[in-house]
């Protein structure tokens, strides 16, 4: 799956996309792919602050629980309320099943995240392919 | 810091054909496995609902012939092995002197004086050591046919008419817990086995591990499955499975720190059939009044997985126990766990909590197997 080239992206497997000064902001295919079935999901609720680089909540599969680190700092504005119901969107259009939208407090954070091109590199490398 | 160099993982004679199916492979216990093909839960789904194949070559055959065979088996399994027929197989542990585990085994007896003893992958060296100690004063002589073998594990409802069309045995004629030889996929005396990992009907089937053969009878049993949904499954879906059916796993439910009491698996001790390795100690326990801890099954009540080494609490906040295997369920759609926690407190109903990073979420205790197949209809 191509990594789309709107979004920026974490080391830690986030994509975030931003329009205005609200960023979306859910998993890559990735980090679904390496997660396996997907049947919870852990959000913050809306109104909490989330902190770049910190855990926001978590993600898990089966086999594993993995933390989601938020790609930004700001104010949750938005919960994507489906993912309670049907979690394996994640599995199945990771780069479309948003979990959580928040407006942005410092705008110049996106500047240190990937590239989508930048983001592939970086799993080819954790990879070894 | 001088630091050593990972050993190399070991690799079943499917190997290959793993890669090439586009399986997601682990590290486990020093072997390079599948843990899934298509995902895990369709994985499972599939041995519940109709049959699924796994690769379970790592696991290890240990091989006792000689006058003293039984003695020897008597010395280090648990269970009765003089009750064992030709033809049959029991599922028996070795035991440390002091009751706790050196592994889980199925003990099969191939002829009077020859006996089959499939161990764990991730012990068999240690396993196979230990047998050579046990048996050393026996008149018997102990082999490890591991890697002469391929083993694939034909699991689910529709796992005996699977095989039935590679095979001229009637498998009809092979109990659960029962074995024979027959051709399989033009093999002659190949083993197969009604046994099982999985809460399911099934079968083990023993062929030679060359990759040329081992890759053939996988695909004849992909072909011959089709019609029933067949479809390679791995580890994953292998561990959640047998968490379902409530089987223990060395490494989590038993292990050298927990006794067969503990692990309520007291029935398979034989302590009638006369002294074994741990039986001193596990009359101690009874005479003491049997052990401090058991075993339990967990249903997540509120929201939350508990996970392997995930603390136990009790009403108030206090760590009674812990988690040693812990899962969704795929089949009963329930989060569900087994758990150490002190006798007092293992009541049937009784509710506590699992720390789940940082929150006391509430469980209760529920009888085990989580999951029991149907009886088969006469």
């Amino acid at each position: 799956m191509a990594y789309p080239e709107k979004y920026k992206y974490t080391k830690e497997h986030e994509w975030i996309e931003v329009a205005g000064n609200i960023g979306t902001v859910g998993i890559t295919d990735y980090a679904q792919n390496s997660l396996g079935d997907i049947v919870f999901v852990e959000a913050p609720k809306v109104g909490d602050k989330v902190t770049k680089g910190a855990s926001f909540g978590s993600v898990e599969s089966v086999k594993a629980v993995s933390e989601l680190f938020s790609p930004v700092t700001g104010t949750v504005t938005e919960v994507n309320a489906e993912l309670h119901d049907s979690p394996e969107d994640l599995n199945t259009e990771p780069h479309t099943a948003w979990i959580i939208k928040v407006e942005l407090s410092d705008a110049s954070e996106l500047d240190a995240l990937l590239s989508a091109a930048d983001y592939e590199a970086f799993i080819a490398e954790e990879t070894g392919h | 810091m001088a630091t050593s160099a990972p050993a190399a993982l070991r690799k079943t004679a499917l190997n290959a054909v793993h890669r090439r199916s586009g399986a997601k492979m682990v590290d486990f216990g020093g072997w390079d496995m599948p843990v899934e093909y298509s995902g895990l839960i369709a994985e499972h789904m599939a041995v519940r609902t109709g049959v699924g194949l796994f690769d379970v070559s790592h696991m290890g055959d240990i091989q006792l012939r000689g006058p003293e065979s039984l003695a020897a088996v008597q010395q280090f399994s648990m269970n009765d092995a003089s009750k064992l027929q030709v033809g049959q197989a029991q599922y028996s542990a070795m035991l440390y002197p002091n009751g706790t585990f050196v592994d889980d085994v199925i003990v099969h007896k191939l002829s009077d004086n020859d006996y089959l003893i499939v161990i764990n992958a991730g012990t068999r060296e240690k396993d196979y050591q230990w047998i050579r100690t046990q048996a050393q004063k026996f008149h018997c002589h102990v082999s490890d046919y591991s890697d002469y073998y391929t083993q694939l594990a034909i699991q689910g409802p529709r796992a005996a008419e699977t095989l039935a069309k590679l095979t001229n045995v009637d498998l009809s004629t092979v109990k659960n817990y029962w074995f024979t030889y027959g051709t399989v996929c033009g093999l002659p005396n190949t083993l197969i086995a009604r046994t099982g990992y999985t809460g399911e009907d099934g079968f083990e089937i023993y062929v030679p591990s060359d990759e040329a053969t081992s890759e053939r009878v996988w695909n004849e049993v992909l072909e011959a499955g089709k019609e029933f949904g067949i479809i390679p499954c791995g580890l994953g879906a292998r561990n959640t499975l047998r968490l379902e059916s409530a089987m223990a796993l060395y490494g989590h439910e038993i292990s050298e720190t927990i006794n067969v009491f503990e692990a309520g698996l007291g029935r398979y001790a034989k302590l009638e059939k006369g002294p074994f390795t741990g039986s001193e100690a596990l009359e101690k326990i009874n005479a003491e009044g049997g052990p401090q801890r058991k075993l339990v099954g967990l249903e997540m009540i509120e929201r939350g997985i508990a996970r392997d080494g995930y603390p136990v609490l009790d009403a108030s906040g206090v760590k009674i126990g812990e988690v040693t295997s812990g899962s969704p369920s795929p089949f009963l759609k329930k989060n569900i766990a087994l758990a150490y926690v002190p006798v007092e407190l293992a009541q049937m109903d009784g509710e506590v909590a699992v720390e789940i990073r940082g929150n006391a979420v509430k469980a209760r205790i529920v009888p085990t197997p989580f999951y029991r197949r149907p009886k088969k209809q006469a």
